[in-house]
């Protein structure tokens, strides 16, 4: 875990970090003048290690050679009226309801969104409007939360990146409906890059379910690299739902933090379905006793993709309960990476930790690297993990199969169950039902899956 | 007149070149009950398996007939639809699939064989609220995903549920009273019981007798070694729990 990155080739960030003064000029201009330090030495330490490198062990089995070769050009401001909401409804948890920020290729789109200024206790808007409003506040967790992860992409995203949303819920606020980030690119060119930034703040007893949903229009390349910092009070109970379904030429870099507090509930939810290669740089504090939080992810891979899932979970207090649950259906010649680490500190007695992640491999030329690891420096814990990769289980097929149910009928039953195990975690219930909908038609899709049509 | 279900004769198989089943004869008739007794490793659930389609074991002599077909011709699938009926002696656990969603889905397979039209969700609840209660299952339990986290007798009591709501023509119990206390083989015997009729028939794998003092038995057979090298009434049952199997070998032995 040690290694030191190598610096990727310097000549090939150099136009990247060009961009910079463009970005610098822009600060000076609109934002407060402590965030322009936090740039610049989000641009210093990208400079130092480059692009990340299969050497360092946390980028082991993920090749970022592709995506250091892109132009990274900032993404301009879209003028694309032709984004009607009637896509964005009809979009993923479109239908849903709810406070609703959409950004389109970075940029806010105020004409497209339905934010919730500062009323009841909910603040749901960008977090450029935010740095006028709640200056303070936001100072207190950006660039905090970049924790001691040689991440390259969140130190780039510090630098450049351009907007994304703020949420804060006052203490003890309950909302009924969701609040939606969407992300979607229009870019029409290969070539862009889009750094986005999110803030999203619980205060104790809040709670509330928060989606961000991830796609884009034309099969372009681009390069979204986005930072989610979750704050979870004492208490709060925050569901977050990504959903990532970009172009399958699209890059996607994400990183996660949450900061959970005592007797808090998170419950983090990934779900990669979309672009070339999917990163998810995952970091959890557990800093409060007695909280519980859950990890749980599916991925749904097809040709040339990667998605990659990287996490580590440290628990530095007694009395709590991490779960972590991984599944991915892998198709063609493509790619699933798990890397899971529980780091138990020696206070975090009577800790409850569990991880698992299973793989389905449809094709024979599909592969899957997991790397579940625990990490224990208390005595007194439940930790598990496990893993498992392969084709479904014979077993099963014949258990269906001797109750009346086709071979075929029973794999895709199977299949659909293995991604049903993890849409069962959400807990919001319209979402999870969008999702069961969603990703059984996505599956039907695939023409491995769906000789048979006699289902639903 | 009553027809004959099922007829094996003379069958050989094995599985990964051991040879299991030596020349297996038996005959089941509509309305009766039979039992194959047996120690372990004497072939009894590799009987079952052949019987339900399994793959891996390889058939190298001898015939099985179901009602005239040939039952090693047909698919697991067809075998069900046709109304073979076995109960697991090991249930599987399919998480995330739940029990409404799959035991409507074999339903109505079946349904749609005999030419029926396929129950909606209602109907279907219908069917199975009694049936539950036969059993003395969990309100919950159609929600909950196909045996994942029962325990052993609840997995037991899903297969007789499974079973009574399939109305087979032929069932196979494969060792149901494993790991099985009194009141749970009497909850599971009642649901078998219920099922009997005329026109239908049972058969009993076990190793001990005490299924049996609940699920009358027509006819019980000894396979020893791959052959059924004894048949029987119920008294027979009584016999070897009596006397264990050594004295049966040791006859057998005499007479060869």
């Amino acid at each position: 875990m040690t290694a030191t990155e190598q610096p990727f080739i310097a000549t090939m960030a150099n136009p990247i970090l060009e961009q910079f003064d463009r970005v610098a000029k822009r600060s000076a201009n609109s934002e407060p003048n402590w965030l322009l330090p936090i740039r610049k030495a989000g641009l210093s330490k990208f400079s130092e290690s480059g692009f990340p490198t299969q050497r360092g062990e946390d980028w082991r089995f993920t090749n970022t050679a592709q995506v250091a070769k892109l132009p990274f050009q900032l993404s301009e401001k879209s003028t694309s009226e032709s984004l009607t909401s009637d896509i964005l409804n009809d979009a993923t948890f479109g239908s849903l309801g709810g406070i609703r920020l959409v950004f389109v290729n970075g940029f806010y789109s105020e004409r497209l969104s339905d934010p919730h200024h500062n009323s009841n206790g909910i603040h749901v808007g960008t977090l450029s409007r935010g740095f006028e409003t709640a200056a303070d506040l936001i100072k207190q967790h950006i660039g905090k939360c970049a924790s001691n992860d040689d991440n390259s992409f969140e130190h780039l995203n510090a630098a450049f990146f351009q907007d994304g949303a703020f949420v804060h819920v006052s203490a003890n606020v309950h909302l009924e409906e969701p609040i939606h980030l969407v992300f979607v690119s229009t870019e029409e060119a290969s070539g862009a890059t889009i750094h986005l930034r999110n803030l999203v703040i619980a205060e104790s007893g809040a709670r509330f379910t928060l989606t961000e949903n991830y796609f884009s229009i034309k099969g372009v390349s681009y390069v979204t690299n986005t930072v989610t910092n979750f704050v979870v009070r004492d208490s709060a109970f925050v569901e977050h739902i990504k959903f990532q379904d970009e172009s399958l030429d699209a890059f996607h870099l994400a990183t996660l933090h949450s900061d959970l507090g005592a007797a808090s509930r998170y419950i983090s939810h990934s779900f990669a379905l979309g672009a070339r290669l999917s990163r998810n740089t995952i970091r959890s504090k557990l800093n409060g006793p007695g909280l519980e939080c859950v990890f749980n992810g599916l991925y749904i891979t097809r040709k040339d993709q990667v998605a990659d899932h990287h996490m580590v979970i440290e628990h530095t207090q007694p009395n709590c309960a991490s779960h972590e649950y991984f599944n991915g259906i892998l198709d063609d010649q493509s790619k699933g990476i798990f890397h899971g680490r529980i780091l138990v500190q020696p206070e975090a007695q009577k800790t409850d930790a569990k991880q698992t992640n299973k793989n389905i491999l449809l094709s024979d030329s599909a592969t899957v690297n997991t790397k579940p690891q625990l990490e224990i420096y208390a005595d007194d814990v439940k930790c598990t993990h496990g893993a498992t990769i392969g084709q479904l289980n014979e077993e099963s097929i014949f258990y269906l199969r001797s109750r009346g149910i086709g071979q075929e009928t029973a794999r895709r039953m199977l299949i659909h169950s293995f991604a049903g195990e993890i849409i069962e975690r959400v807990d919001y219930k319209p979402a999870r039902e969008e999702l069961d909908q969603l990703i059984w038609s996505r599956l039907e899709q695939n023409p491995r899956l769906s000789e048979n049509k006699q289902l639903p | 007149m009553k027809q004959p279900i099922l007829e094996i004769t003379n069958l050989h198989a094995g599985v990964e070149g051991k040879q299991i089943l030596k020349g297996v004869n038996l005959r089941i008739t509509e309305g009766e009950v039979h039992a194959i007794m047996g120690p372990n490793g004497s072939g009894k659930s590799t009987l079952a398996a052949i019987l339900a389609g399994r793959e891996g074991y390889s058939i190298t002599e001898g015939q099985i007939h179901y009602y005239g077909k040939d039952l090693l011709e047909m698919s697991p699938e067809a075998r069900a639809r046709e109304g073979v009926f076995l109960a697991f002696q090991y249930p599987v656990e399919i998480p995330g699939v739940n029990t409404t969603y799959f035991l409507k889905a074999a339903v109505n397979e079946v349904r749609k064989h005999n030419g029926l039209s396929e129950y909606d969700a209602m109907e279907f609840l219908n069917l199975v609220k009694e049936k539950m209660k036969i059993l003395h299952l969990p309100e919950d339990f159609l929600k909950r995903p196909v045996n994942a986290g029962f325990s052993g007798g609840e997995k037991k009591r899903n297969e007789i549920f499974q079973m009574v709501v399939l109305d087979p023509k032929l069932a196979i119990l494969d060792e149901t009273d494993s790991g099985l206390d009194i009141d749970a083989l009497k909850v599971v015997s009642a649901g078998v019981n219920k099922l009997k009729r005329q026109d239908n028939a049972q058969l009993v794998i076990t190793h001990y007798q005490r299924l049996l003092d609940y699920i009358i038995p027509d006819f019980v057979h000894v396979l020893f070694n791959g052959e059924i090298v004894r048949t029987g009434g119920k008294e027979l049952a009584l016999e070897l729990e009596e006397r264990g199997y050594d004295w049966i070998l040791k006859e057998e032995l005499q007479t060869a």
